[in-house]
């Protein structure tokens, strides 16, 4: 990688290799719905109805593992964990995680608390904080929740300077540059290490496990621990499908059309 | 009395509009409440964005200013919030879904130890308490949380809340950070202008996307005219993943799940199906028009108005049709 070759000068790799500091990173993922599976609501009326939902390790925290993996390789010495808040359901996500190339796992065990995500960041960084961590990896958001908050709060708890939303990384001279999109523009980013990225979709193409990693995944550790205890700061009151867009009207075929169309953007609708 | 705190985004020397909605939507928050609206923002050279805040409806503008804040800095701007917040007696503390506020917010919310809800449609007050509501599941579901700590931290979806400049006076106050930019550990160094004076996507009145529909990428400048046609500064292009994917239009255009979620007044989809994760980037739209050759697409079961026909024939026409209408 372009960044390590710049680190040194004369045969890039041994110079590399002779001054490698071993990366450590931490990935925080989670476990959610696939993103085509149909929601119901559930007879309680604040969470979702599980039967025939598939789970899958959230699709943006792909991205996250497979930076961490890229990190690692470069640095060439370090591990990669993997660390998720959740109940013994998210094992399968967590050997994903392995199969792909994490060293090992943690499940901080919830005991079934509805955790927001005050509490799940509270949770995480108290673990976070007993493991060296150079890098804290997270996915720009859960598509769950759609929350978008773990990485910036928990770089608040460890004290760290934050990327969001990254679009591209690159690491030299001990210090990350990053890109990421805001609005009409693209903004590179510098912190030194160590940091907490949450990762967009475009930062990489992350691999898939093949059946070495598979196989190599059951073998590799997976601690289960039981996480602080930690009381949310929000109660969910309700959860609903969205109301339904009133039945609209087709106004007609073709260019003939148009006239009925802005007329009605303009009386009716009143938009223009 | 509380008060409900609005951290505003200046850049430019321009408060951004989302900014003045969350001002809105904060002076509506404290009618209920009976609080005051506490409007904070951070960087340099603010005396314009602190002129256009005074008359936002705030009761009160706070301004923290210094050359470290040229660019931003997120853990620089948390941290400069928090010499200010802890004095302000927040109940809420509010600040638009932007790509600033979802970087900022959350840190804030958990150096204060408080709760928050991102990308907020609707605000409550009920019971003493707050909360909000947002989607959930990419829209496929909507999510009530009461707060049950205080402050309680929402970021806000823009468009969604209505701005109300040019109302009421308030007092502003200066100050300046105790500490430099030497304290700041991740600073912004390059802005990159997007080509042209385009408008963003999230903050636009008007966006017009198109799909798979148009056939070809060359055929996109029939989205484009139609866009132009609303005037500077109104409307922007959006666009399908299956047009992204194809390489036809930029990632940063894309409308969806895994692009933007847009909320503009007026929405027009040309030439795209309406799949569930195109759905979850647009639904919340005031308006929408689906022009789609198949009447059974279903796009037209979210679409307000639907103009089944061929983009070829129908863009060009509205076009036309809409510069006349934005014209007197
Ligand atoms: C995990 C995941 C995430 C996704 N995220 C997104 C996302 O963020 N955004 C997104 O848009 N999609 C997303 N998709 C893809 C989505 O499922 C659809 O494939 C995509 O939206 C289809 O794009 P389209 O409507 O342009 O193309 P199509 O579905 O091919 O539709 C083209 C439409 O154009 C109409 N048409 C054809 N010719 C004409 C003509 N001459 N005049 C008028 N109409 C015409 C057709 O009737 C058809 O309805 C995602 C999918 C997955 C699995
Ligand atoms: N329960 C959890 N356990 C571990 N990581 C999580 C958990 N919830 C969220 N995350 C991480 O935080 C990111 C953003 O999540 P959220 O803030 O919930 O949208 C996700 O992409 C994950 O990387």
């Amino acid at each position: 990688m372009a960044a390590a070759f710049s680190r040194g000068r004369g045969n890039p790799a041994v110079t590399d290799r002779l001054r490698a500091r071993p990366m450590n990173i931490v990935v925080c993922v989670k476990r959610v719905p696939a993103t085509d599976s149909k929601i119901k609501v559930a007879a309680n009326g604040v969470s979702i109805d599980p039967t025939g939902v598939e789970y899958v390790l959230n699709p943006y925290d792909e991205f996250a593992v497979e930076e961490a993996l890229k990190l690692k390789e470069a640095a060439g010495t370090g591990s990669v964990t993997v660390v998720t808040l959740g109940s013994a359901e998210s094992q399968k996500i967590l050997r994903d995680t392995l199969a792909m190339g994490a060293d090992q796992a943690v499940l901080l065990r919830d005991g079934g608390t509805a955790h927001d995500a005050y509490s799940t960041a509270e949770c995480l960084a108290a673990h976070i904080k007993t493991v060296p961590h150079d890098v804290v990896l997270v996915g720009k958001q859960a598509v769950d929740t759609d929350n978008g908050q773990l990485g910036p709060r928990l770089a608040g708890l460890l004290g760290l300077p934050c990327i969001t939303e990254v679009l591209k990384l690159t690491l030299a001279d001990g210090r990350f540059t990053a890109e990421r999109d805001i609005e009409g523009a693209r903004e590179v980013v510098t912190c030194g290490l160590p940091a907490v990225i949450t990762t967009q979709k475009g930062l990489n193409t992350p691999r898939y496990a093949n059946l070495k990693g598979i196989m190599a995944a059951k073998k590799k550790p997976l601690q289960e621990i039981d996480a602080a205890a930690v009381t949310p700061a929000t109660t969910v009151t309700s959860l609903a499908m969205p109301p339904e867009r009133p039945p609209g009207k087709v106004l007609g075929e073709g260019a003939a059309a148009v006239t009925a169309l802005v007329d009605a953007l303009r009386n009716e609708a009143k938009v223009l | 009395m509380s008060n409900i705190v609005v951290v505003a985004e200046a850049r430019g020397g321009k408060v951004k509009r989302p900014s003045l909605e969350a001002v809105g939507a904060a002076v509506e928050l404290a009618t209920s409440a009976s609080a005051k609206v506490v409007v904070v923002v951070v960087g340099n050279d603010l005396a314009p964005a602190v002129e256009e805040l005074k008359t936002s409806g705030a009761h009160r503008v706070v301004a923290i200013e210094s050359p470290a804040f040229t660019n931003y800095s997120g853990d620089g701007y948390a941290k400069a919030l928090m010499e200010v917040i802890p004095g302000l007696d927040a109940a809420a503390i509010l600040m638009p879904h932007s790509a600033m506020g979802k970087d900022l917010m959350p840190r804030v919310a958990a150096l204060l130890g408080a709760g928050m809800v991102s990308d907020a449609i609707a605000l409550h007050f009920e019971g003493g308490r707050f909360g909000a509501t947002k989607p959930v599941y990419a829209g496929k579901a909507y999510q009530k949380a009461m707060a049950d700590k205080s402050p309680f931290l929402a970021t806000l979806r823009p468009n969604n809340f209505e701005a109300k400049p040019g109302s009421g006076s308030a007092e502003v106050e200066t100050k300046a950070p105790s500490f430099g930019a030497d304290q700041l550990a991740a600073i912004v160094t390059e802005v990159v202008a997007a080509a042209g004076d385009r408008v963003p996507l999230q903050e636009a009145k008007v966006v017009v996307a198109g799909g798979r529909g148009l056939k070809a990428p060359e055929h996109f400048h029939l989205v484009e005219d139609l866009a132009k046609a609303f005037g500077p500064g109104k409307a922007a292009v959006g666009a399908s993943r299956a047009v992204v994917d194809a390489g036809w239009r930029p990632h940063r255009e894309q409308v969806g799940q895994t692009g933007k979620v847009v909320a503009p007044t007026l929405y027009i989809a040309a030439g795209i199906s309406g799949a569930i994760q195109h759905l979850a980037g647009m639904r919340t739209a005031r308006c929408i028009v689906a022009i789609n050759k198949d009447p059974e697409a279903p796009i037209f079961k979210v679409a307000d108005y639907g103009i089944v026909g061929d983009v070829f024939e129908v863009l060009p026409a509205l076009t036309k049709a809409i510069e006349a209408a934005t014209k007197h």
